[in-house]
């Protein structure tokens, strides 16, 4: 049997334990799609595959048990889906296009969830629009809020929604429920003086929970869609780490820019020799300096006024 | 006297009001809402038609207005004070039926219940109402039931008619302003419910034996003791004082009145350091026998206009329309416990 073992993972299937049978990985930018779908990939299963569907850690599923011969049949039956997820395909009817960028993963978002402060799948999906496919290993993802369910501190580029808190002074009752949640489920930034509340803007991480909080409406959300934007977490075996703090009060348009400016910067300085052509971004990060990296991400970007840049930055995590 | 306006004619009365008034209206504040991407509807200033919103009950009640949540009183230095100015100008309210009944309890509590409230009536002598007609009920709505549903009691009032706006008047200085911006006169008569989805009972036989009944309980833990209920509701009056001391300068600072709520820590709180109904059962208890028992044995009527707004605020899902039904129940179960 001959195979391009290098076009099939290129086409997002995977070499398997049994020799001749693949899996079709059937990525899902932001995680969120409309039920009928699932009858289709359903569909490629039993047809194709073994009859099971594994739901990945990366938001997509994987159909396994199929034949390296069925991978065209599976590609005619996955275009529908492709289409109806704006995925980025370079050849129609192809298949997936897959490689080093992995899929943009999302929490629920304010589609469903409370304290989410943004629609975090539109925003997924505006980033794959901008970077895929690429052979780049790149790994991001996006949470609705500071409580970061989607764990974005562990991917390369993680992207957190916030809120500036607008204080209307005359609502307040000095009820102190801001008070308490920001204390109990926050970083303990108000207080109150003479019956009303200081925010220590310096400190408050824009987790909305004063909003979600007050009684009265005298907190609310601020009008523009800010995010903190964290730094080159991973897991992996060599040093796994948390991802670090680089801009506080980041807008949409830069952080899309930062990551293609990022992107150049890898091309730039990615190890010739890495295996498969893939290097966590962190390591290269290493060997240049942050503000080598910094240099390359910040090109041409135009932050908003009240954004923070975070200098120097430093990773610690888990070394052996 | 009833008008048809053209969009134009409408704005043009709104203009020639705003020199003597500020107009409140619900407004849909963009992102104003507490979870993201939502809104809010509030009574704001308004200078075009196009700024009400008609379609939706407005989630805070014009009461934000004649009693302002936080309103200063008075300045203050070492030997002098200083009472705050009222508004230069009178203001124009554009409120629903179970609305202006609720300006009735208010003014039952600021103006006839003993004394006139200074401040209350300053602001209140000035406005004037407009009734915003119902074409249908809302969710939790049950004015019908409270008999708030129609009133005629009105200014003037307002609603959408076809592509322009039906208004009758009961102002006669109103009159030659809208005789000169109308298309027509028209016989007019502000549009009402008359049933809503929500029915509620309040039962006869209702006495302070209630509080015994179990039915509160449960409330203990339901309730999160947040006051959104007391916040938004157009019949709380209740208040509380601040004095400030002012940061730069300790001698001199400013009083004022807040709105309080009988949910919320620290309502009962008295010198000495005492505390009552500690359990959030006993304060929903308080709460709705002052809505629909206590008040009504005073004024002859129930506090409670039926607005629903309770209702739609509660972030547990307290329904107060209810625990109005639950009590023919918990009356049951005293006097059931009573006999034995």
């Amino acid at each position: 049997m001959d195979m391009n073992t290098k076009l099939l993972k290129k086409n997002a299937f995977r070499v398997t334990k049994e020799r001749g049978i693949t899996a079709s990985r059937v990525r899902v930018p932001g995680g969120h799609l409309e039920a009928k779908y699932l009858s289709m990939i359903q569909n490629i299963a039993d047809t194709y595959g073994n009859g099971t569907i594994h739901i990945t850690s990366r938001q997509g599923f994987e159909i396994p048990g199929i034949k390296f011969e069925d991978m065209p049949r599976v590609n005619e039956l996955l275009q529908p889906v492709i289409e109806g997820l704006n995925i980025n395909q370079e050849l129609p009817g192809g298949g997936y296009p897959a490689a080093g960028t992995r899929n943009i993963t999302a929490c629920i978002g304010n589609r469903v969830c409370p304290y989410a402060c943004y629609d975090t799948t539109a925003f997924a999906q505006r980033i794959e629009k901008a970077v895929f496919p690429n052979d780049l290993h790149f790994k991001i993802a996006l949470t609705g809020c500071p409580n970061d369910c989607a764990k974005v501190r562990m991917h390369d580029f993680g992207i957190m929604g916030m809120t500036e808190p607008q204080y209307d002074k005359d609502r307040c009752v000095n009820c102190e429920a801001c008070v308490k949640a920001c204390k109990k489920k926050s970083v303990n930034v108000l207080k109150t003086v003479n019956y009303k509340v200081e925010r220590n803007e310096a400190k408050c991480i824009g987790c909305g929970e004063c909003v979600l909080a007050c009684p009265t409406g005298a907190w609310t959300r601020g009008s523009e869609k800010l995010y903190r934007l964290t730094l080159f977490g991973r897991t992996g075996k060599k040093n796994p780490r948390m991802g670090e703090d680089f801009i506080k009060w980041v807008d949409e348009e830069s952080i899309i820019k930062i990551i293609l400016n990022t992107y150049d910067y890898v091309n730039n300085y990615i190890d010739p020799e890495a295996p498969g052509g893939k290097e966590h971004i962190g390591y290269i990060v290493d060997r240049t300096g942050f503000e080598e990296f910094r240099k390359w991400a910040l090109k041409d970007v135009k932050l908003p006024d009240m954004a923070e840049v975070y200098t120097p930055v430093y990773w610690k995590g888990i070394k052996y | 006297m009833g008008f048809l306006f053209a969009e134009n004619g409408i704005n043009a009365v709104f203009e020639k009001w705003a020199e003597e008034y500020h107009v409140y209206a619900p407004k849909r504040m963009e992102g104003k809402g507490a979870f993201s991407d939502t809104d809010s509807v509030r009574y704001e200033e308004i200078n075009k038609v196009e700024e009400i919103e008609f379609d939706l009950k407005s989630h805070f009640s014009f009461k934000d207005i004649l009693l302002p949540m936080s309103e200063t009183l008075f300045f203050f230095t070492e030997e002098q004070v200083k009472e705050a100015d009222g508004p230069k100008k009178g203001a124009v309210i554009l409120l629903r039926s179970c609305d202006l009944h609720a300006v009735r309890r208010l003014d039952e509590i600021y103006l006839k219940n003993g004394f006139e409230d200074y401040y209350y009536k300053r602001l209140r002598e000035n406005v004037r109402f407009v009734l915003l007609g119902c074409k249908q009920a809302f969710e939790n709505c049950f004015c019908v039931d409270m008999e708030t549903n129609r009133a005629d009691f009105y200014d003037a009032s307002i609603e959408k008619d076809g592509d322009g706006y039906a208004v009758d008047n009961h102002y006669s200085d109103w009159e030659p302003l809208f005789l000169a911006n109308s298309m027509e006169k028209k016989e007019v008569s502000p549009s009402y419910v008359t049933e809503t989805e929500v029915r509620v009972e309040v039962p006869e036989g209702l006495s302070l034996d209630v509080s015994k009944s179990r039915m509160w309980d449960e409330y203990d833990k339901r309730c999160i003791d947040c006051g959104r209920c007391n916040y938004v509701c157009p019949t709380c009056t209740c208040f509380t004082m601040q004095d400030i001391f002012y940061t730069d300068n300790g001698k001199v600072g400013e009083r004022r009145r807040v709105t309080a709520s009988c949910m919320v820590n620290g309502y009962t709180d008295v010198a000495g350091g005492g505390s009552y109904r500690q359990k959030n059962g006993q304060r929903m208890r308080f709460k709705t026998l002052h809505k629909v028992y206590d008040f009504k044995k005073r004024f002859g009527y129930h506090m409670c206009v039926g607005c629903g707004r309770c209702d739609d605020a509660c972030p547990e899902y307290i329904s107060f329309s209810n625990i109005i039904n639950k009590l023919k129940d918990a009356v049951a179960e005293v006097n059931d416990h009573d006999e034995k």
